[in-house]
Order: structure tokens, then sequence, then C-alpha cells
């Protein structure tokens, strides 16, 4: 199966569970284990290519000017991981199924399950370090949804919190290493990294791009001083627990190390940090254990002090110690996942997990007692188990390590580490399960069904069968060991087996047996020393750096952001201005080119009444009645000033929007207040005269400047004035720029203007079922009303005048490409016509008359232009190529048929639904403020004798 | 006739400028409204000013006025609007809300202030 299955189907399959939850609870997990299965075979249908040492890849580019690539590959060490992944990840889907209880919304928890589980598989397949850092934050992610499942509980929350701070931010830091790795190398594939061993550390910023990488694997796989995260993450199910703590989430740091081990190991820096990270985790990790009482929590510090170890055996960076680190990858996954599993089942069967409380289990539970027993002993390090042949290698590896020049310090700390966690185990089986039967459990505990036992059943006869027969495993971990070290490297020709001799690893084995008894004995006495001992708590240190940074956050931020809006607006004018300032007084001024065109007198007099009338607006803008009418005259006289400089579709453009932007703000100004009091205090008024005088005095300089200079280089739009015949078939350069050169551009610009208005439509709807309501509907008009709210002469006059104006619109648009017109003013013309009914007839009359809700004109005004732009695909062009033809139809004259009309009417549509929708969410409003109109167009009509209202019932809203 | 057109934005600015400094919110949209005249015009501007060359093509004219800039312009207009009736209707509903059309938060009340903190 491809690459490419095996990590979708995790993705594609987490929409499953949410929609199998309505069909029952094995339902749900059914479709899960499904979706995990075909995902696991597909993996192992690679297993022959990845035996013959093969690598298997599959490609897309994604975008190669970034080098990011969909790129996946599969060697030894991939699929080793994305087995443990999918493998344990049956085995959870299996014992989740029956470990959620019926409250817990099961197909909520898949979907989470799977979309971690994609997440993983997608880091150890990528090829591309970007590709992985995707997958990676979608680990933190999706782990933040499982150890914070179950919502109701603070510490889930808080835990799931702190695992996303932890692991995010160890993700921000990964992120720059890897971005500097692949400016080294020259590449962001793996496969490619990974053959520039001596250039990467040759480099001088390889230590910080280690120390960053680092920093990404050792947050994620709990090492000091980041191990606080794990212990507080296991508020999760138990079934999170053993997953994400056993096998997967904090694999993937370990996964990292050992995936870039080939090019970043071997180093000074390497051995140092890894090692020391490494050691001090394992053996604290394994003290705390000891002293934990929570099961799960015992059991996430032993998880701690394991990756420590793993990580230890990484940082020594010989062969072995990697091939150890391998095999004690694949044991611990096999081990604790049972050990997780087995508290869960205690948890849920027993009703508490407080190891104080339990005891004398071994009789109650038997099968459970089996199971955790060995997973135990195996995590001991006790011989025929696994764990004893990889915690062998381990310590024989520590007898050759040297660290801070002392030969003796690496395998002293390794055997206490094991020491405590030889006690550690040693407690679980002697508190939990042996000692007296107590009377006192919270439940009578009792075995589980099968569903729930044979998950971890199946890992434990693992656990034996590798202990007992190591050869088995042996080909497989030095095939992920070959992989790991990469090209270079030559896998260690060390045999498994269970007896190797007198050697020293051997009597550091009985050493951390038997002081491991020893302490166990000792428990109590040990336990109070501990217990009156201070020790940093993590969780307050944590919860104070939060803390502080939020504190700081909110100061800043509250400081800059007050919401005054004013104060934005000033400090932004400021600086605009400022940095035109800085621009113009460093750079250089080339002479005038251009002459100045003479000013007749009719311009003079336009220009003038434009001063007059935005002087008048600025001094008068208290009257808001009076400053609408004044900014009325601005906009016509700017609507005429574009007739007079040869820009007719502007002219147009800008006269038919003025109309709609003025009857849109009397909408508004019906509510609002009437006049703006006197608020600013002189000083401030003479402040913002004095900005918005230097802003004006700018604008005019840079315009004037420019306006007496010729272009620099040729303009474009000669281009454009060449081609728009011969290429877009029309006469009218600027609406073929706008339906033709410049399409795509147009067509993003009517969807802004539809969501535009479907925003002022959601607002609407959301004032009109608030309380905003109430208050409408109690609200007494502040001017006196008009008499008569529909006068006869203007109904008359805006019927016989509607076709008229549908007639102008529909001659402008279909004269626009190549004469001034096209789709926007076309489209500006019909809103009016349609307005005028909404204002002489009322609302009631003319929405009963709407065909078509205004939302489907926009969509289908969208629509109709994406078609249009995809027509051309059927022809081999790009999106958007237009193409024109002439016909002719007697008795006609020849005309153009092109498809930019099509598209030009895709702009009419949008423009016309987008204009009235505004327009009528504004009237809704207006609606619920005042007496329903009456159903009658006109208050007086002759013709009317019968008062009577017919057909109330008809009448539609207009939505 | 460049001067004219260049004053004229320059006046606009600053009449927009000045409005867009106000406390409430109608004033304001009026100013964002004049600032909209004002670019509007500076963006068409850029392609120079001619007088009596519209960009139709004729078989009579050999040269023409820069099509782009009004191009560019034409949607703007249009958007413009669009964005004016966002405005205006977040505006409204504010007032409609609260009774109090100012741009700027008021000083908060007890309530607001405990919101805030939480």
């Amino acid at each position: 199966m491809s690459l490419f299955f095996i990590v979708a189907l995790p993705f594609f399959g987490a929409l499953l569970p949410g929609l199998m939850n309505s069909a029952g609870r094995s339902a749900c997990a059914g479709v899960t284990f499904t979706v995990s299965l075909a995902a696991f075979f597909g993996l192992l249908t690679n297993l022959p290519s990845v035996l013959a040492g093969e690598m298997v890849t599959a490609r897309v580019d994604w975008m190669p000017s970034l080098g990011l690539n969909f790129t996946l590959m599969l060697d030894g060490l991939g699929f080793f991981f994305a087995f443990l992944i999918l493998g344990i990840g049956l085995l959870i889907i299996a014992y989740a199924r029956h470990y959620l209880s019926r409250s817990d919304n099961m197909g909520e928890f898949f979907t989470y399950l799977l979309l971690f589980q994609g997440a993983m598989v997608g880091i150890v397949l990528s090829d591309n370090i970007l590709l992985l850092l995707v997958f990676w934050e979608l680990t933190s992610l999706s782990s933040f949804l499982l150890i914070g499942y179950w919502k109701h509980l603070p510490e889930g929350r808080q835990g799931a919190r702190m695992a996303l701070a932890v692991t995010g931010m160890g993700g921000l830091a990964m992120i720059g290493g890897m971005l500097i790795l692949g400016q080294i190398a020259g590449s962001y594939d793996l496969s490619v990294i990974l053959q520039n061993r001596d250039l990467i550390q040759a480099d001088p910023l390889y230590v910080p791009a280690l120390i960053l990488i680092l920093l990404g694997c050792f947050t994620k796989s709990a090492q000091f001083p980041f191990h606080f995260w794990l212990p507080h993450a296991m508020a999760a199910p138990t079934p999170v627990s053993a997953y994400l703590h056993s096998a997967t989430m904090v694999k993937a740091g370990i996964f990292l190390m050992a995936r870039m081990w080939p090019v970043l190991s071997g180093t000074p820096e390497w051995f140092m940090i890894v090692t020391t990270a490494g050691l001090v985790t394992m053996v604290l990790g394994a003290v705390i254990a000891l002293f934990k009482h929570d099961l799960k929590a015992l059991l996430a510090f032993s998880t701690v002090s394991h990756l420590g170890l793993i990580t230890m055996l990484l940082g020594t960076g010989t062969a072995f110690g990697a091939m150890a680190a391998v095999f004690h990858i694949l044991n611990h996954a096999t081990f604790k996942a049972a050990l997780f599993m087995s508290a869960g089942i205690i948890d849920h069967e027993a009703h508490t997990r407080d190891i104080r409380r339990l005891g004398g289990l071994r009789t109650l539970m038997p099968v459970t007692f089996v199971i955790a027993t060995l997973a135990a002993l195996s995590m001991a390090g006790i011989p025929l188990l696994n764990g004893f042949l990889s915690k062998e290698m381990m310590l024989e590896e520590t007898t050759h390590t040297v660290s801070f020049g002392a030969p003796w310090l690496v395998p002293v700390m390794a055997t206490v580490g094991s020491l405590f966690s030889a006690a550690y185990c040693f407690r679980l089986i002697g508190h939990v399960f042996l000692g007296p039967v107590r009377d006192d459990y919270p439940a009578r505990p009792h075995d589980p069904g099968a569903g729930m036992w044979l998950p971890p059943a199946i890992l434990v006869v693992l656990v034996v069968v590798i202990g007992i027969a190591p050869f088995l495993a042996e080909p497989f971990v030095k095939l992920v060991t070959a992989s790991l070290l990469g090209i270079e490297g030559e896998v260690p020709k060390a045999y498994f087996k269970i007896w190797h001799g007198l050697v020293p690893a051997l009597f550091m084995s009985i050493i951390a047996t038997v002081g491991g008894l020893l302490v166990l004995a000792i428990f109590h006495p040990a336990l109070r020393v501990w217990e009156t001992t201070p020790r940093p708590e993590a969780k307050v240190i944590f919860e104070a750096i939060v803390e502080t940074a939020a504190h700081l956050a909110r100061r800043l931020i509250l400081g800059l952001h007050n919401g005054a809006f004013t104060r934005y607006a000033v400090i932004g004018s400021i600086a605009i201005i400022a940095a035109g300032f800085h621009a113009w007084s460093t750079g250089t001024v080339a002479a005038p080119t251009r002459a100045p065109q003479a000013a007749g007198p009719v311009p003079t007099a336009g220009w003038l009444m434009l001063v007059v009338a935005t002087v008048g607006l600025v001094v008068m803008h208290r009257n808001r009645f009076l400053s609408l009418i004044l900014i009325g005259i601005v906009g016509l006289m700017v609507s005429i000033g574009f007739v007079f400089l040869s820009a007719p579709d502007l002219a147009m453009t800008q006269f038919t929007v003025e109309v709609v932007t003025i009857i849109l703000l009397l909408l508004a100004l019906n509510f609002l207040p009437k006049r703006t009091p006197v608020e600013s205090s002189v000083l401030r008024r003479v402040r913002d005269a004095g900005v918005a005088v230097a802003g004006g005095l700018a604008t005019f300089g840079l315009a004037y400047h420019y306006l007496l200079r010729g272009a620099v280089t040729a303009p474009i739009s000669e281009f454009h004035l060449a081609n728009s015949y011969k290429g877009g078939g029309g006469t009218n350069v600027v609406n073929v720029i706008l339906v033709d050169f410049r399409g795509f551009d147009t067509y993003g610009e009517i969807i802004v203007l539809g969501i535009a208005a479907l925003l002022i439509y959601a607002l609407t709807e959301t004032l009109l079922n608030g309380p905003v309501r109430a208050r409408l509907l109690n609200r007494e008009p502040d001017e006196v009303r008009a008499g008569d709210m529909h006068p006869m002469m203007m109904v008359v006059l805006t019927r016989v005048i509607m076709p008229v104006v549908l007639m102008v619109g529909f001659y402008i648009f279909l004269r626009g490409h190549n004469e001034p017109g096209g789709g926007f003013i076309a489209g500006l013309i019909v809103s009016i016509a349609v307005v005028m009914q909404y204002m002489a007839s009322g609302f009631a009359w003319t929405s009963a008359r709407l065909k078509y809700p205004y939302h489907g004109v926009i969509g289908a005004g969208v629509l109709v232009a994406g078609f249009t732009g995809i027509g051309s695909w059927f022809v081999g062009k790009p999106f958007l190529t237009s193409d024109f033809t002439y016909v002719r139809i007697p008795p006609f004259e020849k005309f153009e048929l092109a498809t930019a009309a099509l598209f030009d009417l895709g702009v009419f549509l949008s423009v016309v639904g987008a204009v009235m929708l505004s327009l009528e969410s504004f009237s809704r409003l207006a609606r619920r403020a005042q007496v329903p109109d009456s159903e009658h167009p006109m208050d007086i009509d002759p013709s009317r004798e019968d008062p009577a209202i017919e057909g109330a019932g008809s009448i539609r809203e207009g939505v | 006739m460049e001067m004219l057109v260049a004053s004229a934005i320059g006046i606009m600015t600053a009449g927009g400028i000045y409005l867009v400094l106000r406390l409430r919110t109608f004033p304001v949209i009026l100013g964002i409204s004049l600032l909209t005249y004002a670019v509007n015009v500076f963006l068409f501007a850029s392609g120079r000013l001619t007088i009596g060359a519209p960009p139709v093509l004729r078989d009579s004219m050999s040269s023409y006025t820069d099509p782009l800039p009004q191009a560019l312009v034409l949607t703007a207009i249009v958007i413009s609007f669009g964005m004016t009736a966002v405005v205006v209707m977040i505006g409204l509903g504010a007032f409609l809300g609260s009774n109090d059309d100012h741009v700027d938060d008021q000083p908060t009340g007890l309530e607001d202030q405990a919101e805030g903190k939480s």
C-alpha cells in the first residue's frame, strides 16, 4: 500500500467514529479498529521491501519553492515505530471499547485517537523535516485533546494545558533548529540531510541547531528538566496514558533523536547534553516513582526514568548503545503498555488506584495479577523476560562510557537508577497484589472481561517470548539499528542472549535487584524521610512562570491596546506621516517632466464646490443630516471630476455608489442621534486639526509631486491598450481589464463584496434575535413621522420608471465591453431601481414580490463567474481564460459573443445581491422598530374601495 | 489642473483624518468615506491626468489615458461601499445594543472589570 494511504487513513478515518456514534459503542470502536487495521496491514505490505533493505518512498511536491514537499519514506526505523504505533494502537482501541463508560462520548474519543495516530505515523514516515514539523505539532494538538478528554475534571484540563505548553514550546524551538539544519544542508529532505554529517557538524550553527532540536525532543520525551508534564498528563483516561505514554507520543522525541543520530551524534556536545540529561532523568524518575502512591503516577515516573535510559543510550553515540536503545524501545513499549492497561483494569474494577488502599489482589484478580507481575518483573530486569536483556545491554554500555572524566560515574548512576527501578517494580507487585486481602476496597475487585485483559495479555506474551528466545527479535532489532546508524555505521556483531558469562553488567544487575528488594524492605521509614524532605514542586514553579508571563503580557497589551480607537488612529496617522517624511527628506527629487495643464473656469468651479463642501462638512459635522448632504456633494464632485479626467466608467460607478451609500447612511441615521455633542476639549481639537493638516499636506505634496512627473518605466497598461481588442475582444479597456486581464482579481472582489453583505445580514440577524429586538420594538421614533408614508405620486412614478431604469441597466451591461459600462455599474443601477420600490411602496409590498432571495443572487453571481472561469479548463486553458467570437443572426447586425460577458454577468449578479442584501438588512431593523407597514403600496388609493386586508397570509418576509 | 486635483486630495485627506479622530461613530464613518474619496482619487491620479482621452478604443484616436488605475479604482469604489456598509452596521449594532455611540471604550463598570480579569 502506498505510504500516502497509511498516513492518510487515520486522518480520514477520524471522520467516521463521530458519525458512528449513534450506531452504538461497538460500532464506533469497530470502525476505528478497522481503520487502524487497514493502515496496519498497509504497513505490513511494505515489510518485504523493508526487510530487503530498500527504502520505500512516496513523493508529491507541495510547495517546492519553500522546500516543503509531501515526501514520505519508510526504512527500518520508520517501520519499527509505525509498527509500534499502529500495533499497540489496535490493542488500545480494543481495550478502550471496554474501558470507557457509557457516559463518555466514544465517537469523540476515537476521533481524537485516530487524529493522534495519523500524526504519529506521519512523524515517523516523513522524509521532509518541514512536513515532520507539521505532524509534530499535530501530535501536540491531538494529545492535548486526548489528555483533556475528561473535560469535567480540572486535573485533566490542567494536565492537558501543561502538556501543550511544554511540548508546544519545545516544538517551537525545534522549528528553529530544523530550519537551521535545512539551511546548512541546503535541503529539507531528510534523506539529503542524513548524508551531510561532516558538513553539518563543521558548521558554526551546529550547536544552536542541536540545542534547539534537543529542546523539542526533550520536552516531548519528558527529559529532565521538562519531565514534570508527563505525570500531570495522567489525568487522561488510562487508554490514552497507555498509548501516548508508553509507545507513541513520548517516543516521538526518542524517534527524532534516533532519526537524527547519524548527523547529530558523536560530537562532545551531543554526548554531554544527551547523556547527562538522560542519566539525570533516569535516576530522578526512578527515585520519585518509588514514592508515588498513585499507580499511574508511579508508572508515569517510571516511564520518565526509562525514557531517560533510552536517551542516555542514544547519547553515548556508539553503535552498541544505539542497538541497546532500539531494543529497549521495543521492550519498554511492550511491558509499559501492559502495565498501564493493568493499572486501568485495577482502577476500573477496584475504583481506586491508590496503592495504599490496595493489596492482596492476587487472589481476587488472578489474571490481572499474572499479567501485571510478568510485565513489572520485566521492567525490573529479571532474567527470562525481555526487560532483562536490554537492561543488561544498557549496563554493559555504561561500563565503557566515561563522563566528566570519571569512568565510574555513569555505571554507578546507572546501577542506582536500576536499583530504584527494581524497587518500584517490586513495590508495585508487593503492595498491590501480595499481602493480605483487605475488606475496605471501594469496590469489590474482580477480573474484567476478556476485552480488557486480552490486549495486555498479548503484550505480555511478547514480553515472555522475547525474554526466553531473544534470537527471535535479534534480526529485526539489528535491521532497525542498521537504518538508524545510516550508511556509515556498522551494526555491532554482539548476539542477544541471556547468559553472557560473568561480565560486569551481571554484577551490576545483581546489585540492582538485591538492592531493590532491600529498599522495599525499608520502604516505610524511607517514605517518612522522603515526605519530610522539602522538594521543589514542578507544577507550582510552572504555574508561577505561566502566571508571571500572563501578567507581563496583560500589562503590555492593556497598556498599548486600551480600546481607544482615536488613540490608535492618531498614532497610526503620525507614524505614517513620519515615515513618509523620512522617505521624502532622505530621497532624491527629480525635476518635473510634465508641464502643468491649465485649469479652465469650469474645473475651478467644481474644485471650489468640493473644497467648500469638505470644509463645511468638517465645520458642521455635528449636524448629521447636513453633513450627509455635504458629503453627497463631495461625492458628486468627485464623479464629475472623473468624467472630466477621461474616466467615464469611474464616474458612473462613483455616482451610483454615492446613491446607495447615502440611502444606507440615512437608514442608519434613522436610529442614531441626529446631532453629535461637543465632547473633546479645544486643545484636543487643535491637536487633531494639526494631525489632519499634516496628513493633508503630506498627501497633497505626494500627489502634486508625481502628477508633474512621468512614469519612471513604461506602464504595463500599454500592454492592455494594445491587446484589449485583439485579445479581449473589447474596446472599453477598463472593462476588459476587469473581466479579462485581471479577471481573477475581480473574482476575488465580488466574493469579498458578497462576504461583506452576508456579514451585514448575519449581524442583523444577531441583533434581531438578541436583547436589541425588545429595545427596537419599544423604541419611540425621535423624529416626527411623515403622515403619508407611501405617497401616491412617488409610488406611481417609481413604478413607471422601473422598467426604464431596468432597461438602462440592461443597456449599460450589454455595452460594457465596448463602451463605458459593465457589470459593476449595471448592478448598481438595477439595485437603485429595486431600492426605489422599497422606498416608495414599502418593505412588505416589495418583499412579497421578490422572487429570489438576495443570498441566492450573490451565490449565483459568484458561481456564474466561477464556472465561466472553470469553463476554460475544458479546453486546456488556465482558469478564467476568455474567448470571443462574432456571430451574425439576420436581420441583426454582426455582434460579439464573449465568455467575458458571462463573467460580467456573475459580477452583475453579485453586486445586485450584495447591495440589496445590505440595504434590506438595514431596513429590517427599521421594520422591527415601527408599526408594520400596510400591505397596500399607497396609503391613499382611490381605486381601493374596501380597506379590508386581502391576502395577508401570502406576504412573505424578504429573506 | 494638477494643482487642483492634488489640493483636492490633500483637503479631503485632512478633513477625513480630522473626522476619523472624532469620538462618535457617525462622524468617524463620514471621515472614512472622505478618506476613501481621497485615496481613490489619489490612486486614479497615479495614471496622470489626461483630459478628453478615455480608454475606449477609437480609430480616430492615437493616445489614451492609463486604463489600469481606473480599473483598480472601479473595484475599490464598489468594495468601499461594502466596507462602509459593514462599518455602519457594526456602529449601529453597538449603538442599539448599548445606547452609546462612542468609538472608544468607555470607562468600564464593575462587571466589565471582573470579566476582564477572569
